[in-house]
């Protein structure tokens, strides 16, 4: 296990150094593209362009200006907006609790809905049941998020606003939990929703699955042939199995969505998080704001695999390379 | 006389087949067969088929029966229905009797789904949009898919530093947050002045190519791995150790003899990688770093479809019915080529 861990860790600081490099590139040494031109954002004027070129050392070689990205990036943690002429870091973290509530309170409602839906599909296989929970789940993978939110923005908003059921949604918009508890639930309970149908859909397929692999298995007869109950053998035995798989994939799609995947959802429910930040950024060509959410983003989200690595290893000893 | 022994060869039997059944048939000749019978899958390839002929035909759409250039703006336009000529933008629809509201579905063969708010007609839109959407899709996924099969194919069978270096190439793509990645070379390609310049070749900025192929590359380790995985595996079996002592080059190794045998992993993941990657171009559409102006595509008509969302939902609703009944067909059809091709993934029915 040691021996994994650290394998698992200098892997990782390749990767992060990897992922540095290639931002860096992307941004730096894109061929036709100058970058002090597009770091001042919209209509600079030339002293922004000079003062960008010496910050960052665009007269200088690659090696250097890659070590200044870094420094202003990780070390002085001074990075400046160009369109709002504001610290970019203070910015990207004071939207992180928004970002966090958002996935956090989707990822419990797919953990239960899904593990409902994957259990209860393979439980009723053969039946009726089974078919129509899938189809249901297919349709969930294939809607995209921002259009459902758009259609949902559309019902609960306007359309049924007022009908009693839809009466209650509070406008668009984002209530920090301390502030005012039940504003902060009310506005969120839709967007939760939203995001989480895909991947309800995803994880109680790859749940059924699972299960009914499982259910093939020799121990699950040997658990049978001892008068165990159904109920105890699929709980006990088949669905604990085959929550490993469910259990990593977690650890990586709650990284994703934390290190910027939550972004369209963000977008079109208007929540005030790291996402929106990035898309305003977009719209407005705000290249530090954007470099930096991808940049801390891409990090978060590769420390998330690695943890989730490690965590796999110690749960399931047989991954572990000897 | 030997007998036919299906589970030796690694092929597991539907619960209607028996061995006599499928004795002397080839795995193609199977898979076709349970595909066929496969209604579901059946139906998913057709709506497929019939959302990229449609697509296809957008500008006989437009120029035929709307009878209007979809990305010419048409704001002060009339339309003549049922004998009633309006305007396509009607002043004072917005609250307050502000601003300007384009006209609702017609249900005629002008302006069928209404206006977008340049008086654009969003049928003839969503039908071109469709069309960048799927040359997009279809484009990324083929690329990926076919990098994944070059790259799996040298790694596999040469392994050694050749596989450690291409399997670490490809773990860092993987590492790397799809939509961060996707979002860092919009950005920077979408916003060059003029194009992205390559020596001799000049990409505009508001080419499919650039989505077509940062998409594609993203997508690469998808097929990657289980290509790999497979070509490791055929390596070592004795069809190839056959075709070694027959004096075969690596050339005919890789070509002839594994090659064939990676194609159905490459089919059953085709329509997924497709479906992802069609999902993948709307959602950069709509952040507005996918496609860009004048094209459309179905992520920009919903973005432009926001602003009328309540005044006018058909213009953003309209195109995500499209993306869903796309996606989901291709969904559906990869389960299908899945159960047919690779029926050992299946669970063995008893």
């Amino acid at each position: 296990m040691a021996t994994f861990a650290i394998r698992r860790a200098l892997w990782l600081l390749v990767v992060l150094f990897a992922i540095s490099v290639l931002v860096f590139l992307i941004f730096f040494a894109t061929p036709g593209v100058d970058p002090a031109r597009q770091m001042a954002g919209r209509n600079p004027s030339p002293e922004t362009i000079k003062n960008i070129k010496h910050e960052f050392g665009l007269d200088r070689p690659l090696p250097v200006r890659y070590g200044l990205l870094m420094k202003h990036m990780f070390i002085s943690r001074d990075l400046i907006s160009y369109g709002s002429h504001t610290r970019v870091i203070p910015e990207v973290l004071s939207a992180t609790p928004v970002t966090l509530s958002l996935v956090f309170g989707a990822a419990v409602i797919w953990v239960v809905f899904s593990i409902l839906t994957g259990v209860a599909a393979a439980v009723f296989r053969g039946t009726v049941i089974d078919p129509i929970l899938m189809i249901l789940a297919l349709i969930g993978i294939s809607v995209p998020v921002f259009w459902l939110g758009e259609v949902v923005n559309l019902v609960t908003q306007s359309r049924l606003h007022n009908f009693f059921l839809f009466s209650w949604v509070p406008p668009l918009g984002y209530t920090p939990l301390t502030q005012d508890p039940l504003m902060w639930f009310e506005q969120l309970i839709f967007p939760w929703l939203t995001l989480s149908v895909l991947y309800i859909g995803f994880y109680a397929r790859v749940l059924r699955a699972n299960l009914i692999e499982t259910e093939n298995e020799d121990y699950i007869r040997t658990a049978r042939a001892k008068g165990l109950s159904e109920r105890r053998v699929l709980l006990r035995h088949t669905l604990r199995t085959s929550m490993i798989t469910f259990v990593s994939l977690f650890g990586l799609d709650f990284g994703i969505l934390v290190g910027g995947g939550a972004l369209l959802t963000e977008v079109v429910f208007g929540l005030p998080g790291v996402g929106l930040l990035t898309y305003n950024s977009l719209t407005a060509l705000d290249l530090p704001v954007i470099m930096t959410t991808v940049i801390y983003g891409a990090f978060f989200i590769t420390l998330a695999n690695a943890l989730v690595d490690l965590l796999y290893a110690w749960l399931d000893p047989r991954v572990r390379p000897a | 006389m030997a007998v036919f022994e299906p589970e030796a060869e690694g092929i597991v039997l539907d619960a209607e087949e028996t061995g006599g059944d499928i004795a002397g048939r080839s795995p193609w000749a199977l898979a076709g067969r349970r595909l066929v019978r496969n209604k579901l899958a059946l139906a998913a390839l057709a709506l497929f088929v019939l959302i990229v002929a449609i697509s296809f035909a957008a500008p006989l759409y437009s120029k035929h029966v709307a009878n209007t250039d979809p990305f010419e703006s048409n704001i002060s336009g009339t339309v003549t229905i049922d004998g009633k000529t309006e305007p396509v933008l009607q002043q004072g629809g917005g609250k307050l009797g502000l601003g300007e509201t384009p006209i609702g579905p017609t249900w005629h063969s002008h302006y069928l789904l209404g206006a977008d708010n340049q008086g654009r007609d969003v049928a003839a839109r969503v039908l071109y949009g469709g069309r960048a959407s799927l040359e997009i899709g279809l484009g990324s996924a083929l690329l990926a898919s076919f990098l994944a099969v070059v790259f799996g194919l040298v790694a596999g069978f040469f392994g050694g530093l050749t596989d450690t270096g291409i399997s670490r190439l490809m773990d860092l793509i993987w590492a790397f947050p799809v939509y961060l990645l996707a979002i860092s070379l919009a950005t920077v390609l979408l916003t060059a002045p003029n194009g992205l310049n390559l020596g001799i070749f000049n990409v505009s900025a508001s080419s499919l190519w650039i989505p077509l192929v940062i998409i594609g590359v993203i997508y690469v380790p998808y097929v990657f791995r289980p290509i790999r995985g497979q070509v490791l595996s055929l390596r070592e079996r004795e069809f190839v150790e056959a075709a070694i002592a027959q004096g075969a080059s690596n050339f005919r190794l890789i070509f002839r003899e594994i090659l064939p045998n990676v194609a159905s992993t490459v089919i059953v993941l085709l329509p997924l990688i497709i479906a992802t990657t069609i999902l993948t171009e709307s959602a950069l559409s709509y952040l507005s770093i996918g496609v860009q102006p004048p094209k459309a595509s179905w992520g920009t008509i919903i973005e432009d479809g926001q602003a009328l969302l309540y005044t006018r939902p058909t213009v953003a609703i309209a195109p995500g019915v499209m993306i869903v009944l796309t996606v989901l067909a291709l969904n559906v059809l990869g389960d299908g080529l899945r159960d047919a091709l690779d029926p050992r993934s299946k669970v063995r029915m008893k």
